[in-house]
C-alpha cells in the first residue's frame, strides 16, 4: 500500500510522461490529458524523447532490459515539476518499481527523486488541480473500471470516481466485484488467453449488467481489454479513456 | 500428463492450461468457486470492517520477519523447549525422510490405523501413500478432507479443501462410498460424516496433526481449528505425532494472539475459531486423557534454501490463511486442481517452484496479472506479486539463479526480442518513426493476432502519435498566441 502521499500546491509547469499504449493506439487520449491540465493554467511540457516506463520487460522478467530502457526516461525530467502519467500502470512502475529497480546503482537517487514526482493524471486532477467540471454532455449512465494499479499500486480507488461525479449529467453506475481485474495483465492476456478471456468476459458482463450506456478507464491496457472484448460481441458499449470523457464533455 | 485411474483424475503443474481449459469449461467447477470465493471475501471484510488493519497486517509481518531473523536459534530453543515437555522432536530434511520417520514411529507402536487431523505439509509430503504402502491405513478427520479423500482427490484449497464440491456432489460422494442416505440437508451430511469419523478416532493407534504456530520459548504447538477433530487426533489416540514446516516457528506466547486473529479473519471472515489448541506435551501422570506419547516432526523440504534469499525468505512468512487464493481472479476461475500442486493459488506459485522446481512449475509464476489483490489481503504482507515478477526472472534465467530449474524458459527469441525492445525504447528517433510507421501503415495491420483476438478486436494503431499530436497542438497554440 502507498504511504501517504501529501500534495503540492498547484504548479506552473508539469511534465507529461504519455506512455507508450497511448502513442501508438490512443494519443487522443494523451492530447486530451495535456488540454486538461493546459485549462488550468498549467504550462504542460512534453520531452519528446520519451518511450516507455519499461513495465512490459520489468513484469516479463528482463530487468536489465527495463533498467536501461528506464534510465533513459529518467533524464527526460531534469527541472523539479510534478511528472503526470495517464495511467495507474505506467505510473505506478515508475513511482513503486523505479527505487528497486535502481537500487544499488549510481542512479539510486534520481530514481527515487523521480518517482517521488511522479502523479497519476486523475491523482493530480483532484488532489494538485482541485478540478472543478462544467458538464456540456447529455444525460449518460457511466462504468468506471480504476485498473488495479491504479487502485492498488498507487492507492487511487477514488479519484476517477470523484472526477465523474463532478459531471453533473453523469450517473455513475455500481458494477458487480468491480475492484477485480479485468484480465488484461499486459503479457497474461497473451500467455494464459484463456484464464484472461474468462476474467474480461465477467468484467463485459458486469458492465452491462450495472445498465451502463459506456465505460471509462485510466488505463489504456484495460481499455484495450474490456472495449476489445465488447466490440467482439457486438456490443454497444463503448469505452474510453476517463481524459477523453472529462474533455469531451467539458470542452 | 493428466492421467486417469478408472475414476479417478491426478493433476500436474505441468498441465495447468490444459487443466484451466477443462476447468474453465465446467459449469459446475466455475460456479461453485465463483460463489465459495464470493462468500468468502464477503466475510473478510465484514470482520475486519472496525479493524485497523494496516496496524495489524504491520504487527503480522513484523512478528512473522522477526521470527524469520532468528530462525535456526528459534528451532533450537524450539527443541529444547519441547524436549523439556516431553515432545519428542525430530529433523527430516525432506518429504521422504519426514514420511520414514513417522512410519517407524508408527512401527514402534504396532500401529496400523493413523487418524489425521488437518495438515498441508503431510499433503506435500504424500503422507498418506507412504502409510499405505506400509501397511498403515491413514484416515483423513477433518470434514473437507475426509470427503477428498473418499473422493480419491486431492484438496483444491488449504483451508477448504472440498470447496470445489457442492452440496449435491458431496451427498453423491457420501452414498456412494458410505452408504449414507442422499440429501440435501447439510446437517444431516455432516452428521453422517461425523458419526462415521467419532468410531474411527477411538479404533486409530496414532493421531497425525498439523501444527499452526510452534512457540520456541514455551515448546507449544498451538492448532487452530474448527471441528474438533483436531482436538480428538491430538487427545485420543496415544500417541500424536504433530509435524509442521520449520518455519511456523514462532519466537513469543504473546506473538500469538495476533497472528490469530489476523488467521481466522483473513482465512474464514471468523473472530475466533471454534477450537484453539494449545498442545504442551503427553499426558501427566494426574492427567485423565491425552496422549501417552507426543513427537514434533520438523520438515524442511526446499526452506531453508528459499531462506537464504534474502528476498525469496518472504514466501516463508506465510501463516496459510488462503485469503490470497479467495481474493485471485486467477484461482476463482481455474480453481485449485487446476495448478496441480499441494498449495495452489498465488502462494502456491510463489512457493511451489521452490519444492518442484521450476521446470515443473514453469507456468505457474506468469499465471497472475498482477492485479495485487493477493498482496492487498496477505494478512502478514508477503509482497506476492513482487515475488512472482521475481520467479519470472528467475525463469527466464534472469536472476540470481538460486531456485531449481532457473533459465528453463529462456529462449534465443524472446531475448532477442527484449533486446530489440530496449533498442527502441533507448533511441527516441528511431522510437518515433517506427510509431510513425504503425500509424501509417496500419492498413496492413493484421485483423487477427493470436489468441487476443480470439476473444477481443485487435487494437488499431492510430493515424497519428501522441508525438505527433503534441507537435501540431504546440503549433496551433503558438499561431493562436502570435493572433493575439
Amino acid at each position: 500500500m502507498t504511504p501517504v502521499k501529501l500534495y503540492p500546491p498547484r504548479p506552473d509547469k508539469v511534465y507529461f510522461f504519455g506512455t507508450c499504449l497511448i502513442d501508438l493506439f490512443y494519443p487522443e487520449a494523451g492530447l486530451d490529458g495535456i488540454r486538461l491540465l493546459e485549462r488550468e493554467g498549467i504550462e504542460v511540457v512534453f520531452p519528446e524523447d520519451q518511450t516507455c516506463c519499461g513495465q512490459p520487460a520489468y513484469t516479463s522478467g528482463y530487468h536489465d532490459e527495463a533498467q536501461a530502457v528506464a534510465a533513459a526516461q529518467l533524464d527526460l525530467f531534469p527541472e523539479p515539476w510534478p511528472i503526470i502519467v495517464p495511467s495507474g500502470s505506467c505510473g505506478g512502475m515508475m513511482r513503486t518499481h523505479y527505487p528497486p529497480l535502481f537500487a544499488g546503482t549510481d542512479r539510486e537517487v534520481q530514481a527515487r527523486e523521480v518517482a517521488g514526482r511522479v502523479f497519476e493524471l486523475t491523482e493530480f486532477l483532484v488532489h494538485v488541480c482541485h478540478l472543478r467540471l462544467e458538464d456540456r454532455g447529455r444525460l449518460e449512465r457511466v462504468a468506471m473500471h480504476t485498473s488495479c494499479s491504479a487502485r492498488r499500486e498507487m492507492g487511487l480507488a477514488e479519484t476517477g470516481p470523484a472526477l465523474l461525479a463532478r459531471l453533473g449529467a453523469v450517473e455513475l453506475v455500481e458494477q458487480a466485484r468491480a475492484a477485480e481485474c479485468c484480465g488484461f495483465g499486459g503479457t497474461f492476456a497473451v500467455r494464459h488467453p484463456e484464464v484472461s478471456a474468462a476474467m474480461v468476459e465477467d468484467k463485459t458482463r458486469a458492465i452491462e449488467a450495472a445498465g451502463a450506456d459506456c465505460f471509462v478507464t485510466s488505463d489504456c491496457g484495460c481499455l484495450m481489454n474490456i472495449a476489445g472484448r465488447f466490440e467482439h460481441r457486438q456490443k454497444a458499449i463503448r469505452g474510453e479513456h476517463i481524459a477523453s470523457y472529462l474533455w469531451r464533455r467539458t470542452s | 500428463m493428466s492421467v486417469q485411474h478408472d475414476s479417478v483424475q491426478t493433476y500436474t503443474p505441468r498441465d495447468f492450461h490444459r487443466q484451466a481449459h477443462e476447468a474453465l469449461e465446467n459449469p459446475q467447477i466455475r460456479a461453485n468457486f465463483r460463489k465459495a470465493m464470493d462468500g468468502l471475501m464477503t466475510k473478510r471484510r465484514d470482520v475486519f470492517d472496525d479493524w485497523d488493519l494496516e496496524t495489524l497486517r504491520e504487527l503480522g509481518a513484523s512478528i512473522r520477519l522477526r521470527a524469520l531473523a532468528k530462525l535456526p536459534d528459534l528451532l533450537e530453543r524450539l527443541e529444547a523447549n519441547c524436549e523439556a515437555n516431553g515432545i519428542r522432536v525430530h529433523w527430516a530434511e525432506d518429504g521422504e525422510e519426514a514420511c520414514r520417520l513417522i512410519g517407524e514411529i508408527c512401527r514402534s507402536h504396532d500401529a496400523t490405523s493413523v487418524i489425521k487431523g488437518k495438515s498441508m505439509v503431510s499433503e506435500e509430503m504424500h503422507l498418506n501413500t507412504h502409510l499405505e504402502e506400509a501397511g498403515i491405513e491413514a484416515l483423513e478427520s477433518d470434514l473437507g478432507e475426509y470427503l477428498v479423500q473418499l473422493n480419491e482427490q486431492t484438496p483444491s484449497h488449504i483451508i477448504m479443501p472440498a470447496i470445489h464440491l457442492n452440496t449435491d456432489e458431496i451427498s453423491r460422494i457420501l452414498h456412494d462410498k458410505t452408504g449414507t442416505e442422499q440429501t440435501r440437508d447439510v446437517d444431516t451430511l455432516t452428521a453422517a460424516a461425523r458419526a462415521q469419523l467419532r468410531e474411527r478416532f477411538m479404533a486409530a493407534d496414532v493421531g497425525v496433526s498439523g501444527v499452526n504456530f510452534a512457540v520456541a520459548e514455551t515448546g507449544t504447538l498451538c492448532l487452530v481449528e474448527n471441528e474438533g477433530n483436531g482436538r480428538m487426533t491430538t487427545t485420543v489416540p496415544p500417541v500424536h505425532i504433530a509435524v509442521t514446516g520449520i518455519e511456523k516457528v514462532v519466537e513469543h506466547l504473546r506473538d500469538v494472539p495476533p497472528l490469530y486473529a489476523l488467521l481466522t479473519r483473513s482465512a474464514t471472515g471468523q473472530h475466533v475459531t471454534t477450537y484453539f489448541n494449545m498442545i504442551s506435551g503427553p499426558r501427566k501422570p494426574e492427567e485423565h486423557d491425552g496422549p501417552e506419547e507426543v513427537h514434533l516432526v520438523l520438515v524442511d523440504n526446499g526452506r531453508s534454501r528459499i531462506y537464504q534469499d534474502d528476498e525469496l525468505l518472504d514466501t516463508l512468512r506465510c501463516i496459510r490463511c488462503g485469503a490470497c487464493m479467495n481474493h485471485c481472479p486467477v484461482y476463482t476461475r481455474v480453481g485449485g486442481h487446476t495448478y496441480g500442486t499441494t498449495y495452489p493459488g498465488p502462494i502456491g506459485s510463489i512457493l511451489m517452484p521452490h519444492l518442484m522446481g521450476l521446470e515443473e512449475t514453469r507456468d505457474l509464476p506468469t499465471a497472475s496479472s498482477l492485479c495485487g489483490a493477493c498482496g492487498e489481503v496477505c494478512p502478514v504482507k508477503i509482497p506476492i506479486p513482487d515475488l512472482l515478477v521475481r520467479l519470472r526472472r528467475e525463469s527466464v534465467g534472469e536472476g540470481r539463479g538460486n531456485v531449481p530449474g532457473a533459465g528453463v524458459k529462456r529462449s534465443t527469441r524472446e531475448v532477442a526480442a527484449w533486446k530489440g525492445f530496449q533498442w527502441l525504447a533507448t533511441h527516441p528517433r528511431a522510437w518515433r518513426g517506427g510509431t510513425a510507421l504503425a500509424g501509417k501503415l496500419k492498413a496492413l495491420m493484421p485483423a487477427r493476432l493470436g489468441p487476443w483476438t480470439e476473444y477481443r478486436t485487435a487494437p488499431r494503431p492510430a493515424g497519428e502519435s501522441l508525438h505527433a499530436l503534441v507537435k501540431r497542438h504546440r503549433a496551433k497554440r503558438a499561431t493562436e498566441e502570435e493572433r493575439s
